[in-house]
C-alpha cells in the first residue's frame, strides 16, 4: 500500500495538475511594497483549501525568481516543511518581481517482466533512463507554472515577457494593481500564442470561513483574454489547464499544461 | 505647552517653505487628527492631494510619515498603507519629495496654505477636482475623505467633511 502511495505523493508534489483537484499555490506575505529593501516571505503548498497549508508542501526545486530587470534572484532561507515550503525574497530593485515554480516533466510507464514500471524525468533524461525497446510505453509530458507577483514601488511589465513554453499569463491589468470593485483583464498564451477557450477558475482565499468555494469560471476570448470582477478584497487564486499533443519528444502521446497564480486584490 | 507650539510652528515652517505671507492664500486645507484614547497610539500617516475627474493626481500637497529614521528608511516601508495615495502617486515618487514630505503630526488641527502661484497648484487647469485626505495609523485604521470643488473659483468656496475614526474635520477653503 505504502509503495503505491509514495509515487502518488511524489507526483502530486511535483506536478501541479488540476486533474488532482488539489490546488497548488504560492502565497506572498504582501504584494505591494515600499522602502529601502523590502522583503517578502512566501509560503508554497498544495492543498484543497485556500490558502491553508494542511496537506503537502510545494517543492522548490524549480523555483525561479525574476527581478524587474530580468535577472534571476536567489530566494533566501528556502525550506521544505511537512505541509509547506517557505522562502524569502529581498526586493533590491524597484519594479515587479515574478516568483514562479516552473515544472517541465515527463511521466512514463511500460511493462517489464510482466510488471508495470513507472518513470518520471525530463526530456533530457528520457533517452538515458527509459529502455529503447520498452514494451507498451506510455509517455505524457507536463508543463506546469505556479506563480505570484510582487512589486516594490511602481509596477513594471518586464517580467511578463513570454518564454513561449506552456501556458503563460500576460497582463492587460497589472496583477499588482487590482482593487475591489474594479475589473482585471489578463491574457493567456499557449506556446507564446493567445489561447481562446481556456476555462479559468478564480477563487478568493479564506475558504475555511465560508460554506461554498464561491469560485468563478470564465473563458478566454479569441484574443486569449479573460476578465474578472473583483467583488471583494483578498488573495485570489486563478487556475487554468489544457491538453494537447504538441509534445517536445516524439515518444510522448500527449501534453498536459497547467497554470496557477496568486494575486492580491486590495480594498479601495 | 509653549515648547510644543513652537515645535509645531517650526515643523509647519520647515514643511512648507514655499508659503510666504506675500501671496494671498488661495487654497487652504485644514486637517484635524483626532485625539484617540487607545492603549498603543502612533501618529497617523497622512496624505493630502488633489485629483481630477479620472482620479489622476493633479497636485500632491502633503504626505506625513515617519521621517526620523533616515538610515533604515523604516518610515517609507509603510507608505503603501496610504492605499489610494500609494496607488495614485506615491509608488512612482522618489521619497522624500521636497515641499511635500513631512514628519507625522500630533493630534490637533493642522492648516495648510497654498497660493495659486505655488508650483504644486500652477499646473491646475480649470475644471472639476477633488481634494482627498487619507490617513492610516499603525495598529489603527485607515480613512479617506473627499471634498469635490471647481477650479478656479469666482467667489469663495468652503466645504467641510468629518471623518469617523482616523480623521476629524477636514476643511477646504478656496478663495479667488
Amino acid at each position: 500500500m505504502l509503495r503505491s502511495f509514495l509515487p502518488a505523493i511524489a507526483l502530486l508534489v511535483c506536478l501541479p495538475l488540476s486533474a488532482f483537484a488539489h490546488k497548488v499555490w504560492l502565497l506572498p506575505s504582501q504584494t505591494v511594497l515600499s522602502g529601502a529593501e523590502p522583503l517578502v516571505t512566501v509560503d508554497a503548498a498544495v492543498s484543497n483549501d485556500l490558502f491553508y497549508f494542511n496537506h503537502f508542501p510545494l517543492r522548490l526545486d524549480n523555483l525561479v525568481v525574476t527581478a524587474p530587470d530580468g535577472s534571476t534572484v536567489e530566494a533566501e532561507n528556502q525550506a521544505t516543511l511537512r505541509y509547506r515550503s517557505v522562502f524569502d525574497v529581498p526586493l533590491k530593485k524597484e519594479g515587479t518581481y515574478r516568483i514562479a515554480v516552473n515544472n517541465h516533466g515527463l511521466f512514463g510507464s511500460w511493462e517489464e517482466d510482466g510488471k508495470r514500471r513507472r518513470w518520471r524525468g525530463t526530456p533530457e533524461s528520457f533517452a538515458k533512463e527509459v529502455p529503447a525497446d520498452a514494451k507498451n510505453l506510455q509517455v505524457s509530458e507536463s508543463i506546469g507554472r505556479v506563480e505570484t507577483f510582487v512589486t516594490n514601488g511602481a509596477p513594471t511589465e518586464n517580467v511578463f515577457k513570454p518564454t513561449g513554453k506552456g501556458i503563460e499569463l500576460v497582463p492587460v491589468t497589472h496583477p499588482n494593481d487590482l482593487y475591489a470593485g474594479e475589473k482585471g483583464t489578463f491574457r493567456f498564451l499557449v506556446d507564446g500564442k493567445p489561447m481562446a477557450g481556456l476555462t479559468v477558475e478564480v477563487i478568493r482565499g479564506g475558504t475555511r470561513y465560508r460554506d461554498t468555494q464561491d469560485d468563478v469560471q470564465v473563458t478566454t476570448n479569441e484574443k486569449g483574454e479573460f476578465t474578472v470582477e473583483w467583488k471583494e478584497p483578498g488573495m485570489y487564486w486563478l487556475e487554468t489547464s489544457a491538453q494537447d499533443s504538441n509534445t517536445q519528444i516524439s515518444q510522448a502521446q500527449n501534453r498536459r499544461l497547467s497554470y496557477a497564480a496568486t494575486v492580491e486584490v486590495l480594498p479601495q | 505647552m509653549l515648547n510644543k507650539l513652537t515645535l509645531l510652528l517650526v515643523t509647519i515652517a520647515v514643511s512648507f517653505p514655499a508659503v510666504t505671507s506675500l501671496h494671498a492664500a488661495e487654497v487652504e486645507v485644514s486637517v484635524e487628527i483626532p485625539r484617540l484614547n487607545v492603549s498603543e497610539y502612533h501618529r497617523p500617516y497622512v496624505a493630502v492631494w488633489i485629483q481630477d475627474e479620472n482620479r489622476k493626481v493633479a497636485a500632491n500637497l502633503a504626505v506625513w510619515y515617519q521621517l526620523d529614521d533616515k538610515g533604515s528608511e523604516v518610515g517609507t516601508k509603510w507608505l503603501p498603507d496610504l492605499r489610494q495615495w500609494w496607488r495614485r502617486t506615491g509608488r512612482s515618487l522618489e521619497m522624500p519629495v521636497d515641499g511635500i514630505s513631512g514628519a507625522t503630526r500630533p493630534a490637533g488641527t493642522h492648516e495648510l496654505e497654498f497660493s495659486s502661484s505655488d508650483k504644486k497648484l500652477a499646473g491646475l487647469k480649470p475644471g472639476q477636482y477633488t481634494l482627498v485626505v487619507e490617513a492610516a495609523r499603525e495598529v489603527g485604521g485607515r480613512e479617506l475623505l473627499e471634498i469635490p470643488f471647481a477650479w478656479p473659483v469666482e467667489k469663495p468656496f468652503k466645504d467641510e467633511v468629518r471623518g469617523k475614526e482616523e480623521l476629524g474635520s477636514v476643511r477646504l477653503t478656496v478663495t479667488p
